[in-house]
């Protein structure tokens, strides 16, 4: 992959990579990533495991600000990691920007 | 002995008038009922939400076939009586003469059709029965022009209805504001602010001189020569008592039959009811006086006492989101003061009139919780001069209680009257709930009436049962879809239809969804509803489906997915299975497995290898088994007489073709076939959605098997000669459980819903109707039916099987 390393914050691809309400896996040395884009266009990222039974985040439905995990439903916000309603438990979520319609992650991320 | 009861016409008010006479004494009348229209006795209030699309015609029903036969009813519906020989105590129709020991005429009232030019053209229609709904109903197609001439209570539900449908409606109305019989001024200009906002034309002080056209209705032309275009006029101007039956037989008829206080017309073997009669030169139009009337016809008819008197009335008018409220007088007056409430953010108006310390009329707009407290007011005449300061509040702030509406109904008296239409006191509902043990609306409905008519009340007479049961009760079971809407699985469905509605942001729009993209829940739902009803204008949301159909695998718990390549009717050949251990091997699966449905299992696949094995699986011929949709799985077969010594047709030769015929499309849960080639049934077809069954007569085909968390065996749909056959109806089944089943009903929980005699009327005795679900259903395959691992191994969907970015290895290489 042509991920280019500027200063702290990595770019990962384009805006547009993304399918609206959609999610793209990033893979790192310490396992995947899943990048959202929702409906209003802004960009999260989480650790791509439900913080429930670790289901891959990248493949559930994205709505409003939140995903709900594929494996049982659990709903998950974008912006925080923790999870909705009367589910407890949180994933990491990692800083991300757009630039010029480049998404740019937060290096620490991906442990570099 | 049993005397004979002759009853014109089969409408609201000889409908409710037979009901109290079986309940009385079944035995003392032998009962013959004509009705002109080709049905019996439905909720003719409900027309306007049927008209909308909001309700069928069958849930407005009241008395139902087996309903008649139960009561021994001889009816002759679609049957007009034409005269009335007196002398000879006989009703004529087309059928022959009736004789009669007591007549009852309930005619009701024909509408009044303004007598300018153009008035018969095609398309010229009134609004008082289901014909006019249907004709109103295939004129509305969006983009469509109609005009509305009238803006009292029929023609508003008219025109709101029209609209819903997604036509261009004008209003026209005489006088300066609309429903000035039930409304003020203020409250007029309130409705009409309402209407405009959904893109009603109103147009007041407007008087038409002629309709235009020549071979169907073109347009309108007013007074003052304004032309409006129309494909549709709707005369909703009033009506006039059905009278010339009575005035043609000599009975005394002034504007209307004119009936003493026993319902007794000018001859004694002869009573009338409902819109058609005048009592002490009064006329009615709403049915909550037609009801006591009802009454009072059975006390006469069973020798029994009892006069009717007739009560106030109060309106309502059946538009979805607007709220309003009248009763009793609110003319401005001398001697006469206003008390008014006004909240324009909020859109509420309120105005009481006052005469003498007492309330004589109430007009609401915007809310209208407190509408049954003041006109309880109104009817007894109590005087408020006590409570006159805080009585614009409502009954919840007399005696300083809390703003709750809880409190607001608890606070009623026994005597508040909660349903108009059926005069019900809020007395009677608590009686009924504690001495009935009732704990659901629908008992309350049955026992009292209560909210069985215009239906208005409804949200009041829970209350009732709440404050009555408190904890003991339970909010009724209409489950909304998910906390996007409060609209059930059901209304979203017809009101896609209805309102043509063909995308997504189309329904969360027009059916008011409280988030901005939905959920989980109802995206998958939407997708399936839009694309099922219409598959040519519909792009389906690859966004609103769940993973599996996404990635066209089922993810298992992992990560990882598993792969079901088909074998038609379970058969399979050398190539397919060497492609399969070739895929198995190639791709490290861990574990390959037989499924249930005679089919093989690639488990723990990784998502990023699916594309690669679908192309490998492809050049061997194997397609897509769609294990992971909601859409048709397998056709399990036995061997059938190609081999087996008991087949009797060719049972896997029928579950290929029903296989190759139903792949590919979408149904609303996991569909799955069986064909068993004799009754030992080896494949098990009995406990299938759809089973056949082969004989040596032919094919049984049951419906509505299930082997899940629910067992129970199909139901006999029907047994047909040809497999040709067999194949058309499992086809038309198919669709029909597509155009009508809730999202996630497997068949035989839909089938529970809607009745097997239902599906089999549409699907078995209907041949042109299996013939139009046949077509629709193979037009949708002509668009969906394509296997969707071919599109990804040549490179479709990429961007969900390969990472965005991959850093993975940068650290390993340092
Ligand atoms: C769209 C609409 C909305 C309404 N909304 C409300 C509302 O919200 N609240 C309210 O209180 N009221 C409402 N009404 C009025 C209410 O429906 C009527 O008051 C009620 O139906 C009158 O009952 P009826 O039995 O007198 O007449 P109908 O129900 O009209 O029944 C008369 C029947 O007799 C038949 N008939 C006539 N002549 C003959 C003959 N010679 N031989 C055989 N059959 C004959 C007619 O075809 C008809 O079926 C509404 C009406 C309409 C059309
Ligand atoms: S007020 Fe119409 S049904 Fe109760």
């Amino acid at each position: 992959m042509n991920a280019v390393v500027s200063d702290t914050w990595l770019d990962i691809g384009s805006v547009e990579d993304i399918p609206v309400r959609g999610a793209r896996v990033v893979k790192t040395p310490h396992g995947c990533l899943a990048v959202f884009r929702v409906a209003e266009g802004e960009i999260y990222a989480l650790d791509d495991r439900c913080p429930h039974k670790g289901g891959p985040l990248s493949n559930g439905i994205v709505h409003g600000r939140s995903v709900t995990c594929p494996l049982h439903n659990w709903v998950i916000s974008l912006e925080t990691g923790a999870a909705q309603g009367a589910d407890e438990g949180r994933t990491r979520a990692h800083a991300v920007r757009v630039e010029d319609g480049r998404i740019l992650l937060d290096a620490a991320a991906v442990g570099a | 002995m049993t005397e004979k009861l002759v009853v014109i016409g089969a409408g609201m008010a000889s409908g409710r008038a037979l009901e109290h006479i079986l309940e009385t004494d079944p035995a003392k009348y032998d009962i013959t009922l004509f009705g002109s229209e080709p049905r019996g006795n439905y909720n003719r209030i409900m027309l306007s939400p049927v008209l909308s699309g909001e309700k069928t015609f069958a849930e407005i029903v009241t008395h139902d076939t087996a309903w008649y036969e139960a009561n021994g009813i001889t009816t002759r519906f679609g049957e007009a009586v034409t005269q009335i020989d007196r002398d000879r105590k006989v009703v004529v129709s087309a059928g022959g003469e009736t004789p009669y020991d007591k007549l009852l005429i309930a005619t009701g009232s024909a509408p009044f059709i303004i007598p300018v030019q153009g008035k018969d053209l095609p398309g010229v229609i009134a609004f008082r029965d289901l014909e006019d709904v249907e004709t109103m109903r295939a004129a509305a197609k969006p983009g469509a022009k109609a005009v509305v001439i009238g803006g009292g209570l029929l023609g508003l539900e008219a025109a709101a209805g029209l609209r819903m449908l997604g036509m261009e409606v004008t209003v026209l109305h005489l006088m300066g504001h609309l429903m000035e019989r039930q409304l003020d001024e203020a409250a007029g200009y309130l409705l009409r602010k309402a209407l405009t906002d959904r893109g009603i034309k109103v147009m007041c002080r407007a008087s038409t001189a002629a309709i235009l056209g020549e071979e169907r209705v073109e347009g309108v032309m007013l007074e003052d020569n304004t032309g409006i275009e129309a494909d549709l006029v709707v005369m909703a101007v009033g009506i006039r008592p059905e009278t010339r039956l009575a005035n043609d037989a000599g009975l005394e008829v002034g504007r209307g039959i004119v009936v003493d206080d026993h319902m007794v017309t000018s001859d004694p073997d002869i009573l009338a009811v409902g819109e058609c009669v005048e009592h002490n030169k009064q006329l009615f139009g709403l049915v909550a006086p037609l009801y006591d009337q009802a009454k009072v016809v059975a006390n006469t008819l069973h020798g029994a006492g009892g006069a009717f008197m007739p009560k106030q009335t109060s309106t309502k008018l059946k538009v979805t989101g607007v709220d309003l409220f009248s009763a009793g007088d609110f003319a401005e007056g001398e001697g006469r003061e206003d008390i008014v409430f006004r909240d324009p953010a909020r859109g509420v108006y309120k105005r009481l009139v006052i005469e003498n310390d007492r309330l004589i009329g109430a007009v609401m707009y915007g809310d209208t919780a407190d509408g049954s407290w003041f006109f309880g007011l109104i009817r007894d005449g109590e005087t408020i001069s006590e409570m006159r300061d805080t009585l614009i509040f409502g009954p919840s702030y007399q005696g300083g209680a809390a703003l709750d509406p809880m409190a607001a109904v608890a606070a009623l008296p026994d005597e508040a009257e909660i349903c108009g239409c059926n005069g019900v006191c809020k007395g009677k509902i608590v009686q009924a709930i504690t001495e009935g043990g009732l704990t659901t609306l629908d008992e309350v409905k049955a026992v009292t009436k209560a909210s069985s008519s215009c239906g208005t009340c409804t949200g009041l007479v829970e209350q009732v049962l709440a404050v009555t049961l408190g904890d003991d009760f339970v909010l009724p079971t209409v489950k909304p879809v998910c906390a996007c809407t409060d609209l059930t699985h059901e209304d979203v469905r017809r009101l896609i239809k209805a309102q043509d509605l063909k995308s997504m942001p189309a329904v969360m729009q027009e059916l008011g969804w409280k988030t901005t993209c939905g959920c989980h829940v109802c995206r998958p739902a939407l997708n399936f509803y839009l694309l099922a009803d219409w598959p040519d204008d519909y792009k389906d949301d690859y966004q609103s489906r769940f993973i599996n159909e996404r990635a066209h695998a089922n993810i298992q718990k992992d990560g990882t997915f598993s792969v079901v390549p088909r074998m038609w009717g379970g058969v399979t050949t050398p190539a397919e299975l060497r492609a399969i251990a070739d895929a198995v091997e190639k791709y490290d699966v861990p574990l390959l497995k037989v499924t249930g449905g005679q089919r093989l299992d690639l488990l723990g696949v990784k998502k990023e290898d699916l594309p690669a094995m679908w192309a490998d699986l492809n050049a061997a011929g194997l397609v897509s088994g769609h294990a992971y949709t909601k859409g048709l799985r397998t056709v399990k077969t036995c061997v059938g007489s190609d081999f087996c010594r008991f087949g009797t047709q060719d049972s896997t030769g029928l579950g290929i073709k029903l296989e190759k015929r139903l792949w590919g499309s979408w149904t609303p849960h996991k569909v799955k076939l069986a064909v068993s080639g004799c009754p030992r049934n080896c494949a098990e077809a009995t406990c299938k959605d759809l089973g056949i069954v082969c004989v040596d007569s032919g094919y049984q085909i049951g419906v509505g098997g299930a082997a899940g968390m629910d067992l129970k065996a199909t139901e006999l749909l029907t047994t047909v000669a040809s497999e040709e056959e067999a194949i058309e109806i499992s086809v038309a089944f198919v669709q029909l459980y597509r155009e009508n089943a809730k999202y996630l009903d497997r068949p035989y929980k839909w089938i529970a819903k809607v009745g097997l005699d239902w599906v089999k009327a549409r699907v078995v005795d209907d041949l042109a109707e299996r013939a139009a679900l046949v077509a629709r259903f193979d037009h949708s395959q002509t668009i969906y039916q394509k296997d969707p691992w071919a599109e990804r191994a040549q490179g479709g969907s990429r961007h969900e099987f390969t990472p965005l970015a991959d850093f993975s290895f940068k650290e390993a290489a340092e």
